[in-house]
């Protein structure tokens, strides 16, 4: 199974019964998996005719308490970026797939990470976040598509599980572990007003120092899952003098640069985020009272490299090694990056 | 005495922001009064459109959601098909439904959506201050056609019912105005089908309601429903465009 | 016979319920309310025959009638 297949199956575990989506490679198996298995779980699939109608659909599914997903790549996803804003102000739960291409504009189809800045740092206007999750594996794809829904439930939040080109062609094994959780009891939803008082979910808030109260109220829900949510993986954390950092594809070729520097008797570790909103800024904290550097790896020109900047307060050095549109770094490469850096 | 004439049910008992002579009050009270007469108001949700009748659910007295501008159709969408039992209407204005949101509601129409997309036409953008609508007539003056709409350099006035009802998707279009006594009843009348049609399951409902705003016109609030009977009705005839009455 | 009541305090003195009174039983009153609007009132020496042109038309939701 393809990740992105494994995704669409998770999801549908998971207990989503509403997807809207726009055809967009290379994330095409989603909505194309989704046609198929959605109507045998009694879900609701919808080709939509843009990317902007199927984030606003998917807002409107969710607000009758379904939970609910849409999937793209990276033009599609700009185009998205009114209706996450809205989903977060309107407080709903909803899950977007970002399979990232190459960029900026068309770019090209090949498998990219540049859509970071965008993903975590709010891409839709307004002071929002949203929860992003970053798998490096079919497994994890589908482990962390069902956790997503819980999150975004849990926290009444837009979700982003952000993969690239190659997570989600790749095949691997897959197991569905289905857990059985309580269900989280919806009491904001509207399905019309039987028995009780009418309802409104809206996020045009006029009167005078309203909306400041209420992106306040936002904030501590935020702070609340910077506080709880953090996920990363650490290899070799306490021993390592350089660090890698990486997620989604690049993390699996730091894995393997990893192993074989060990073997060569060289300290290296590596750290890869697992939520990249929040940030797993506690990890790195603690990695900088033995790391002597790190070197971040990206699958762009630069941008989760500020967050670990952030995280350590610039304690250490932090090196940079990426390639863009469309390229993916090799191992060599990175190996060679290493022995840079050591001088 | 017995009273025969009072605020539907549905309706809050609260003043709007309305300007005089708006016809978005009347609108909002129509729906309501057909919403009760059919008995549906605990199972409707209601979406209110960006534009003047954002804060309709100030007014309505049944669940409402807010939609981003043009995006009423899909959100509909996405409520309707989830919860297929309950009654699910748009409220839409010119710009919200003629311009930024077309693409939404030609395909939510061509679908054949079993939901109520009730259309207030007034020609001209209310809430940012009288700018030039999809639907502004040829030679009308607005804050951005400040010598007159001029078919070469601005289009032509947008004609929805006409569009839409070439769509085998749509079961009804009827364009209606509000514009004296007579009319809001007919207009009444055309938004009880089209909520019908969604509670027999028959498919897409669109009723386009001739409105007055008599701030952006520029004219009285007299004079704009005048305007509407001997002007606007030339350029949008009222009349079904599509279904059975 | 039919009566009419008129919020005035609600009314915003748009005067649609005068221009198609059939009988011109309403007319723009000369004091203000408190949205300084002049608001209509009733010509208490005229019948109503309750046809309700003035409720239908309001877009206030100012007009109730009794008959």
């Amino acid at each position: 199974m393809c990740g992105n297949e494994a995704l669409a199956e998770a999801a549908i575990i998971a207990g989503c019964r509403f997807y809207a989506g726009y055809p967009i490679t290379p994330q095409n198996e989603i909505p194309a998996y989704m046609s198929k298995r959605m109507p045998e779980a009694g879900g609701v699939f919808i080709q939509s005719e843009s990317e902007l109608a199927a984030i606003n659909m998917v807002f409107g599914s969710s607000l009758t308490g379904t939970r609910a997903m849409t999937s793209s790549s990276s033009p599609g996803i700009s185009l998205k970026q009114e209706g996450i804003s809205y989903l977060a102000a309107c407080e709903l739960p909803a899950i977007i797939v970002n399979i990232m291409r190459g960029g900026p504009g068309l770019g090209n189809i090949g498998p990219s990470q540049s859509d970071y800045f965008q993903a975590v740092k709010g891409g839709g206007h307004g002071d929002y976040h949203q929860i992003v999750i970053a798998p490096a594996s079919v497994q994890e794809i589908a482990d962390l598509t069902m956790l997503s829904f819980d999150l975004a439930d849990k926290y009444r939040t837009p979700v982003m599980i952000l993969g690239d080109g190659i997570l989600g062609q790749m095949m691997e094994p897959v197991e569905f572990k289905a857990e059985t959780k309580p269900e989280i009891k919806k009491d904001w939803i509207l399905d019309g007003c039987k028995g009780r008082k009418p309802r409104i979910i809206k996020s045009l808030i006029l009167s005078d120092g309203e909306l400041e109260k209420f992106n306040l109220k936002l904030q501590k829900k935020y702070n609340q899952i910077k506080d709880i949510e953090q996920r990363c993986e650490v290899l070799y954390g306490d021993d390592s003098e350089i660090t890698l950092v990486a997620y989604g594809t690049p993390s699996r070729i730091c894995r393997s640069v990893v192993e074989k520097l060990r073997k060569k008797g060289k300290s290296i570790g590596m750290i890869r985020p697992i939520t990249l909103w929040p940030f797993p800024e506690r990890a790195f904290k603690e990695l900088a009272k033995n790391v002597k550097s790190f070197l971040v790896v990206e699958m762009s020109c630069g941008q989760m490299i500020e967050d670990v900047k952030l995280a350590i307060d610039c304690a250490r050095p932090v090196h940079f090694y990426g390639r863009t549109g469309g390229e993916i770094p090799g191992e060599d490469e990175i190996i060679k990056e290493i022995e840079h850096i050591n001088g | 005495m017995d009273k025969i004439f009072e605020k539907p049910e549905s309706i809050r008992d609260t003043e709007t922001h309305y300007c005089t002579g708006c016809g978005h009050g009347i609108v909002h009270r129509v729906i309501c009064e057909v919403v009760d007469d059919l008995g549906i108001r605990e199972k409707l949700i209601g979406i209110a459109p960006v534009g003047c009748a954002v804060i309709a659910y100030d007014y309505w007295d049944f669940d409402v959601t807010e939609a981003a501008h043009g995006r009423v159709p899909a959100v509909a969408t996405g409520i309707k098909r989830s919860l297929p039992d309950r009654i699910v209407f748009g409220y839409q204005g010119d710009g919200d439904l003629g311009a930024i949101g077309t693409a939404e509601i030609i395909h939510a129409a061509n679908r054949g959506e079993n939901i109520t997309i009730i259309f207030v036409n007034n020609t001209v953008y209310g809430m940012t201050g009288g700018q030039m609508a999809p639907t502004t007539l040829l030679k009308q003056k607005t804050a951005t056609t400040p010598s007159g709409r001029d078919e070469k350099k601005h289009g032509f006035p947008l004609k929805v019912c006409e569009l839409l009802s070439v769509l085998p998707g749509v079961v009804y279009a009827e364009r209606v105005s509000i514009h004296n006594p007579q009319n809001v009843l007919k207009a009444k009348k055309a938004i009880k089908k089209a909520f019908e049609n969604q509670v027999k399951g028959l498919g897409f409902s669109i009723v386009e309601v001739l409105s007055p705003c008599p701030t952006y016109l520029g004219l009285s609030p007299q004079d704009a429903v005048k305007w509407i009977g001997e002007e606007l009705t030339k350029e949008y005839p009222l009349g079904i465009y599509k279904g059975a009455a | 016979m039919a009566k009419i009541k008129i919020d005035a305090e609600k009314c915003k003195g748009c005067g649609l319920c005068v221009l198609y009174c059939p009988k011109g039983h309403i007319k723009q009153a000369k004091f203000l309310n408190k949205k300084g609007e002049y608001p209509v009132e009733i010509l208490e020496k005229d019948e109503c025959s309750g046809c309700s042109f003035c409720a239908i038309i309001c877009p206030d939701l100012c007009i109730t009638i009794y008959k």
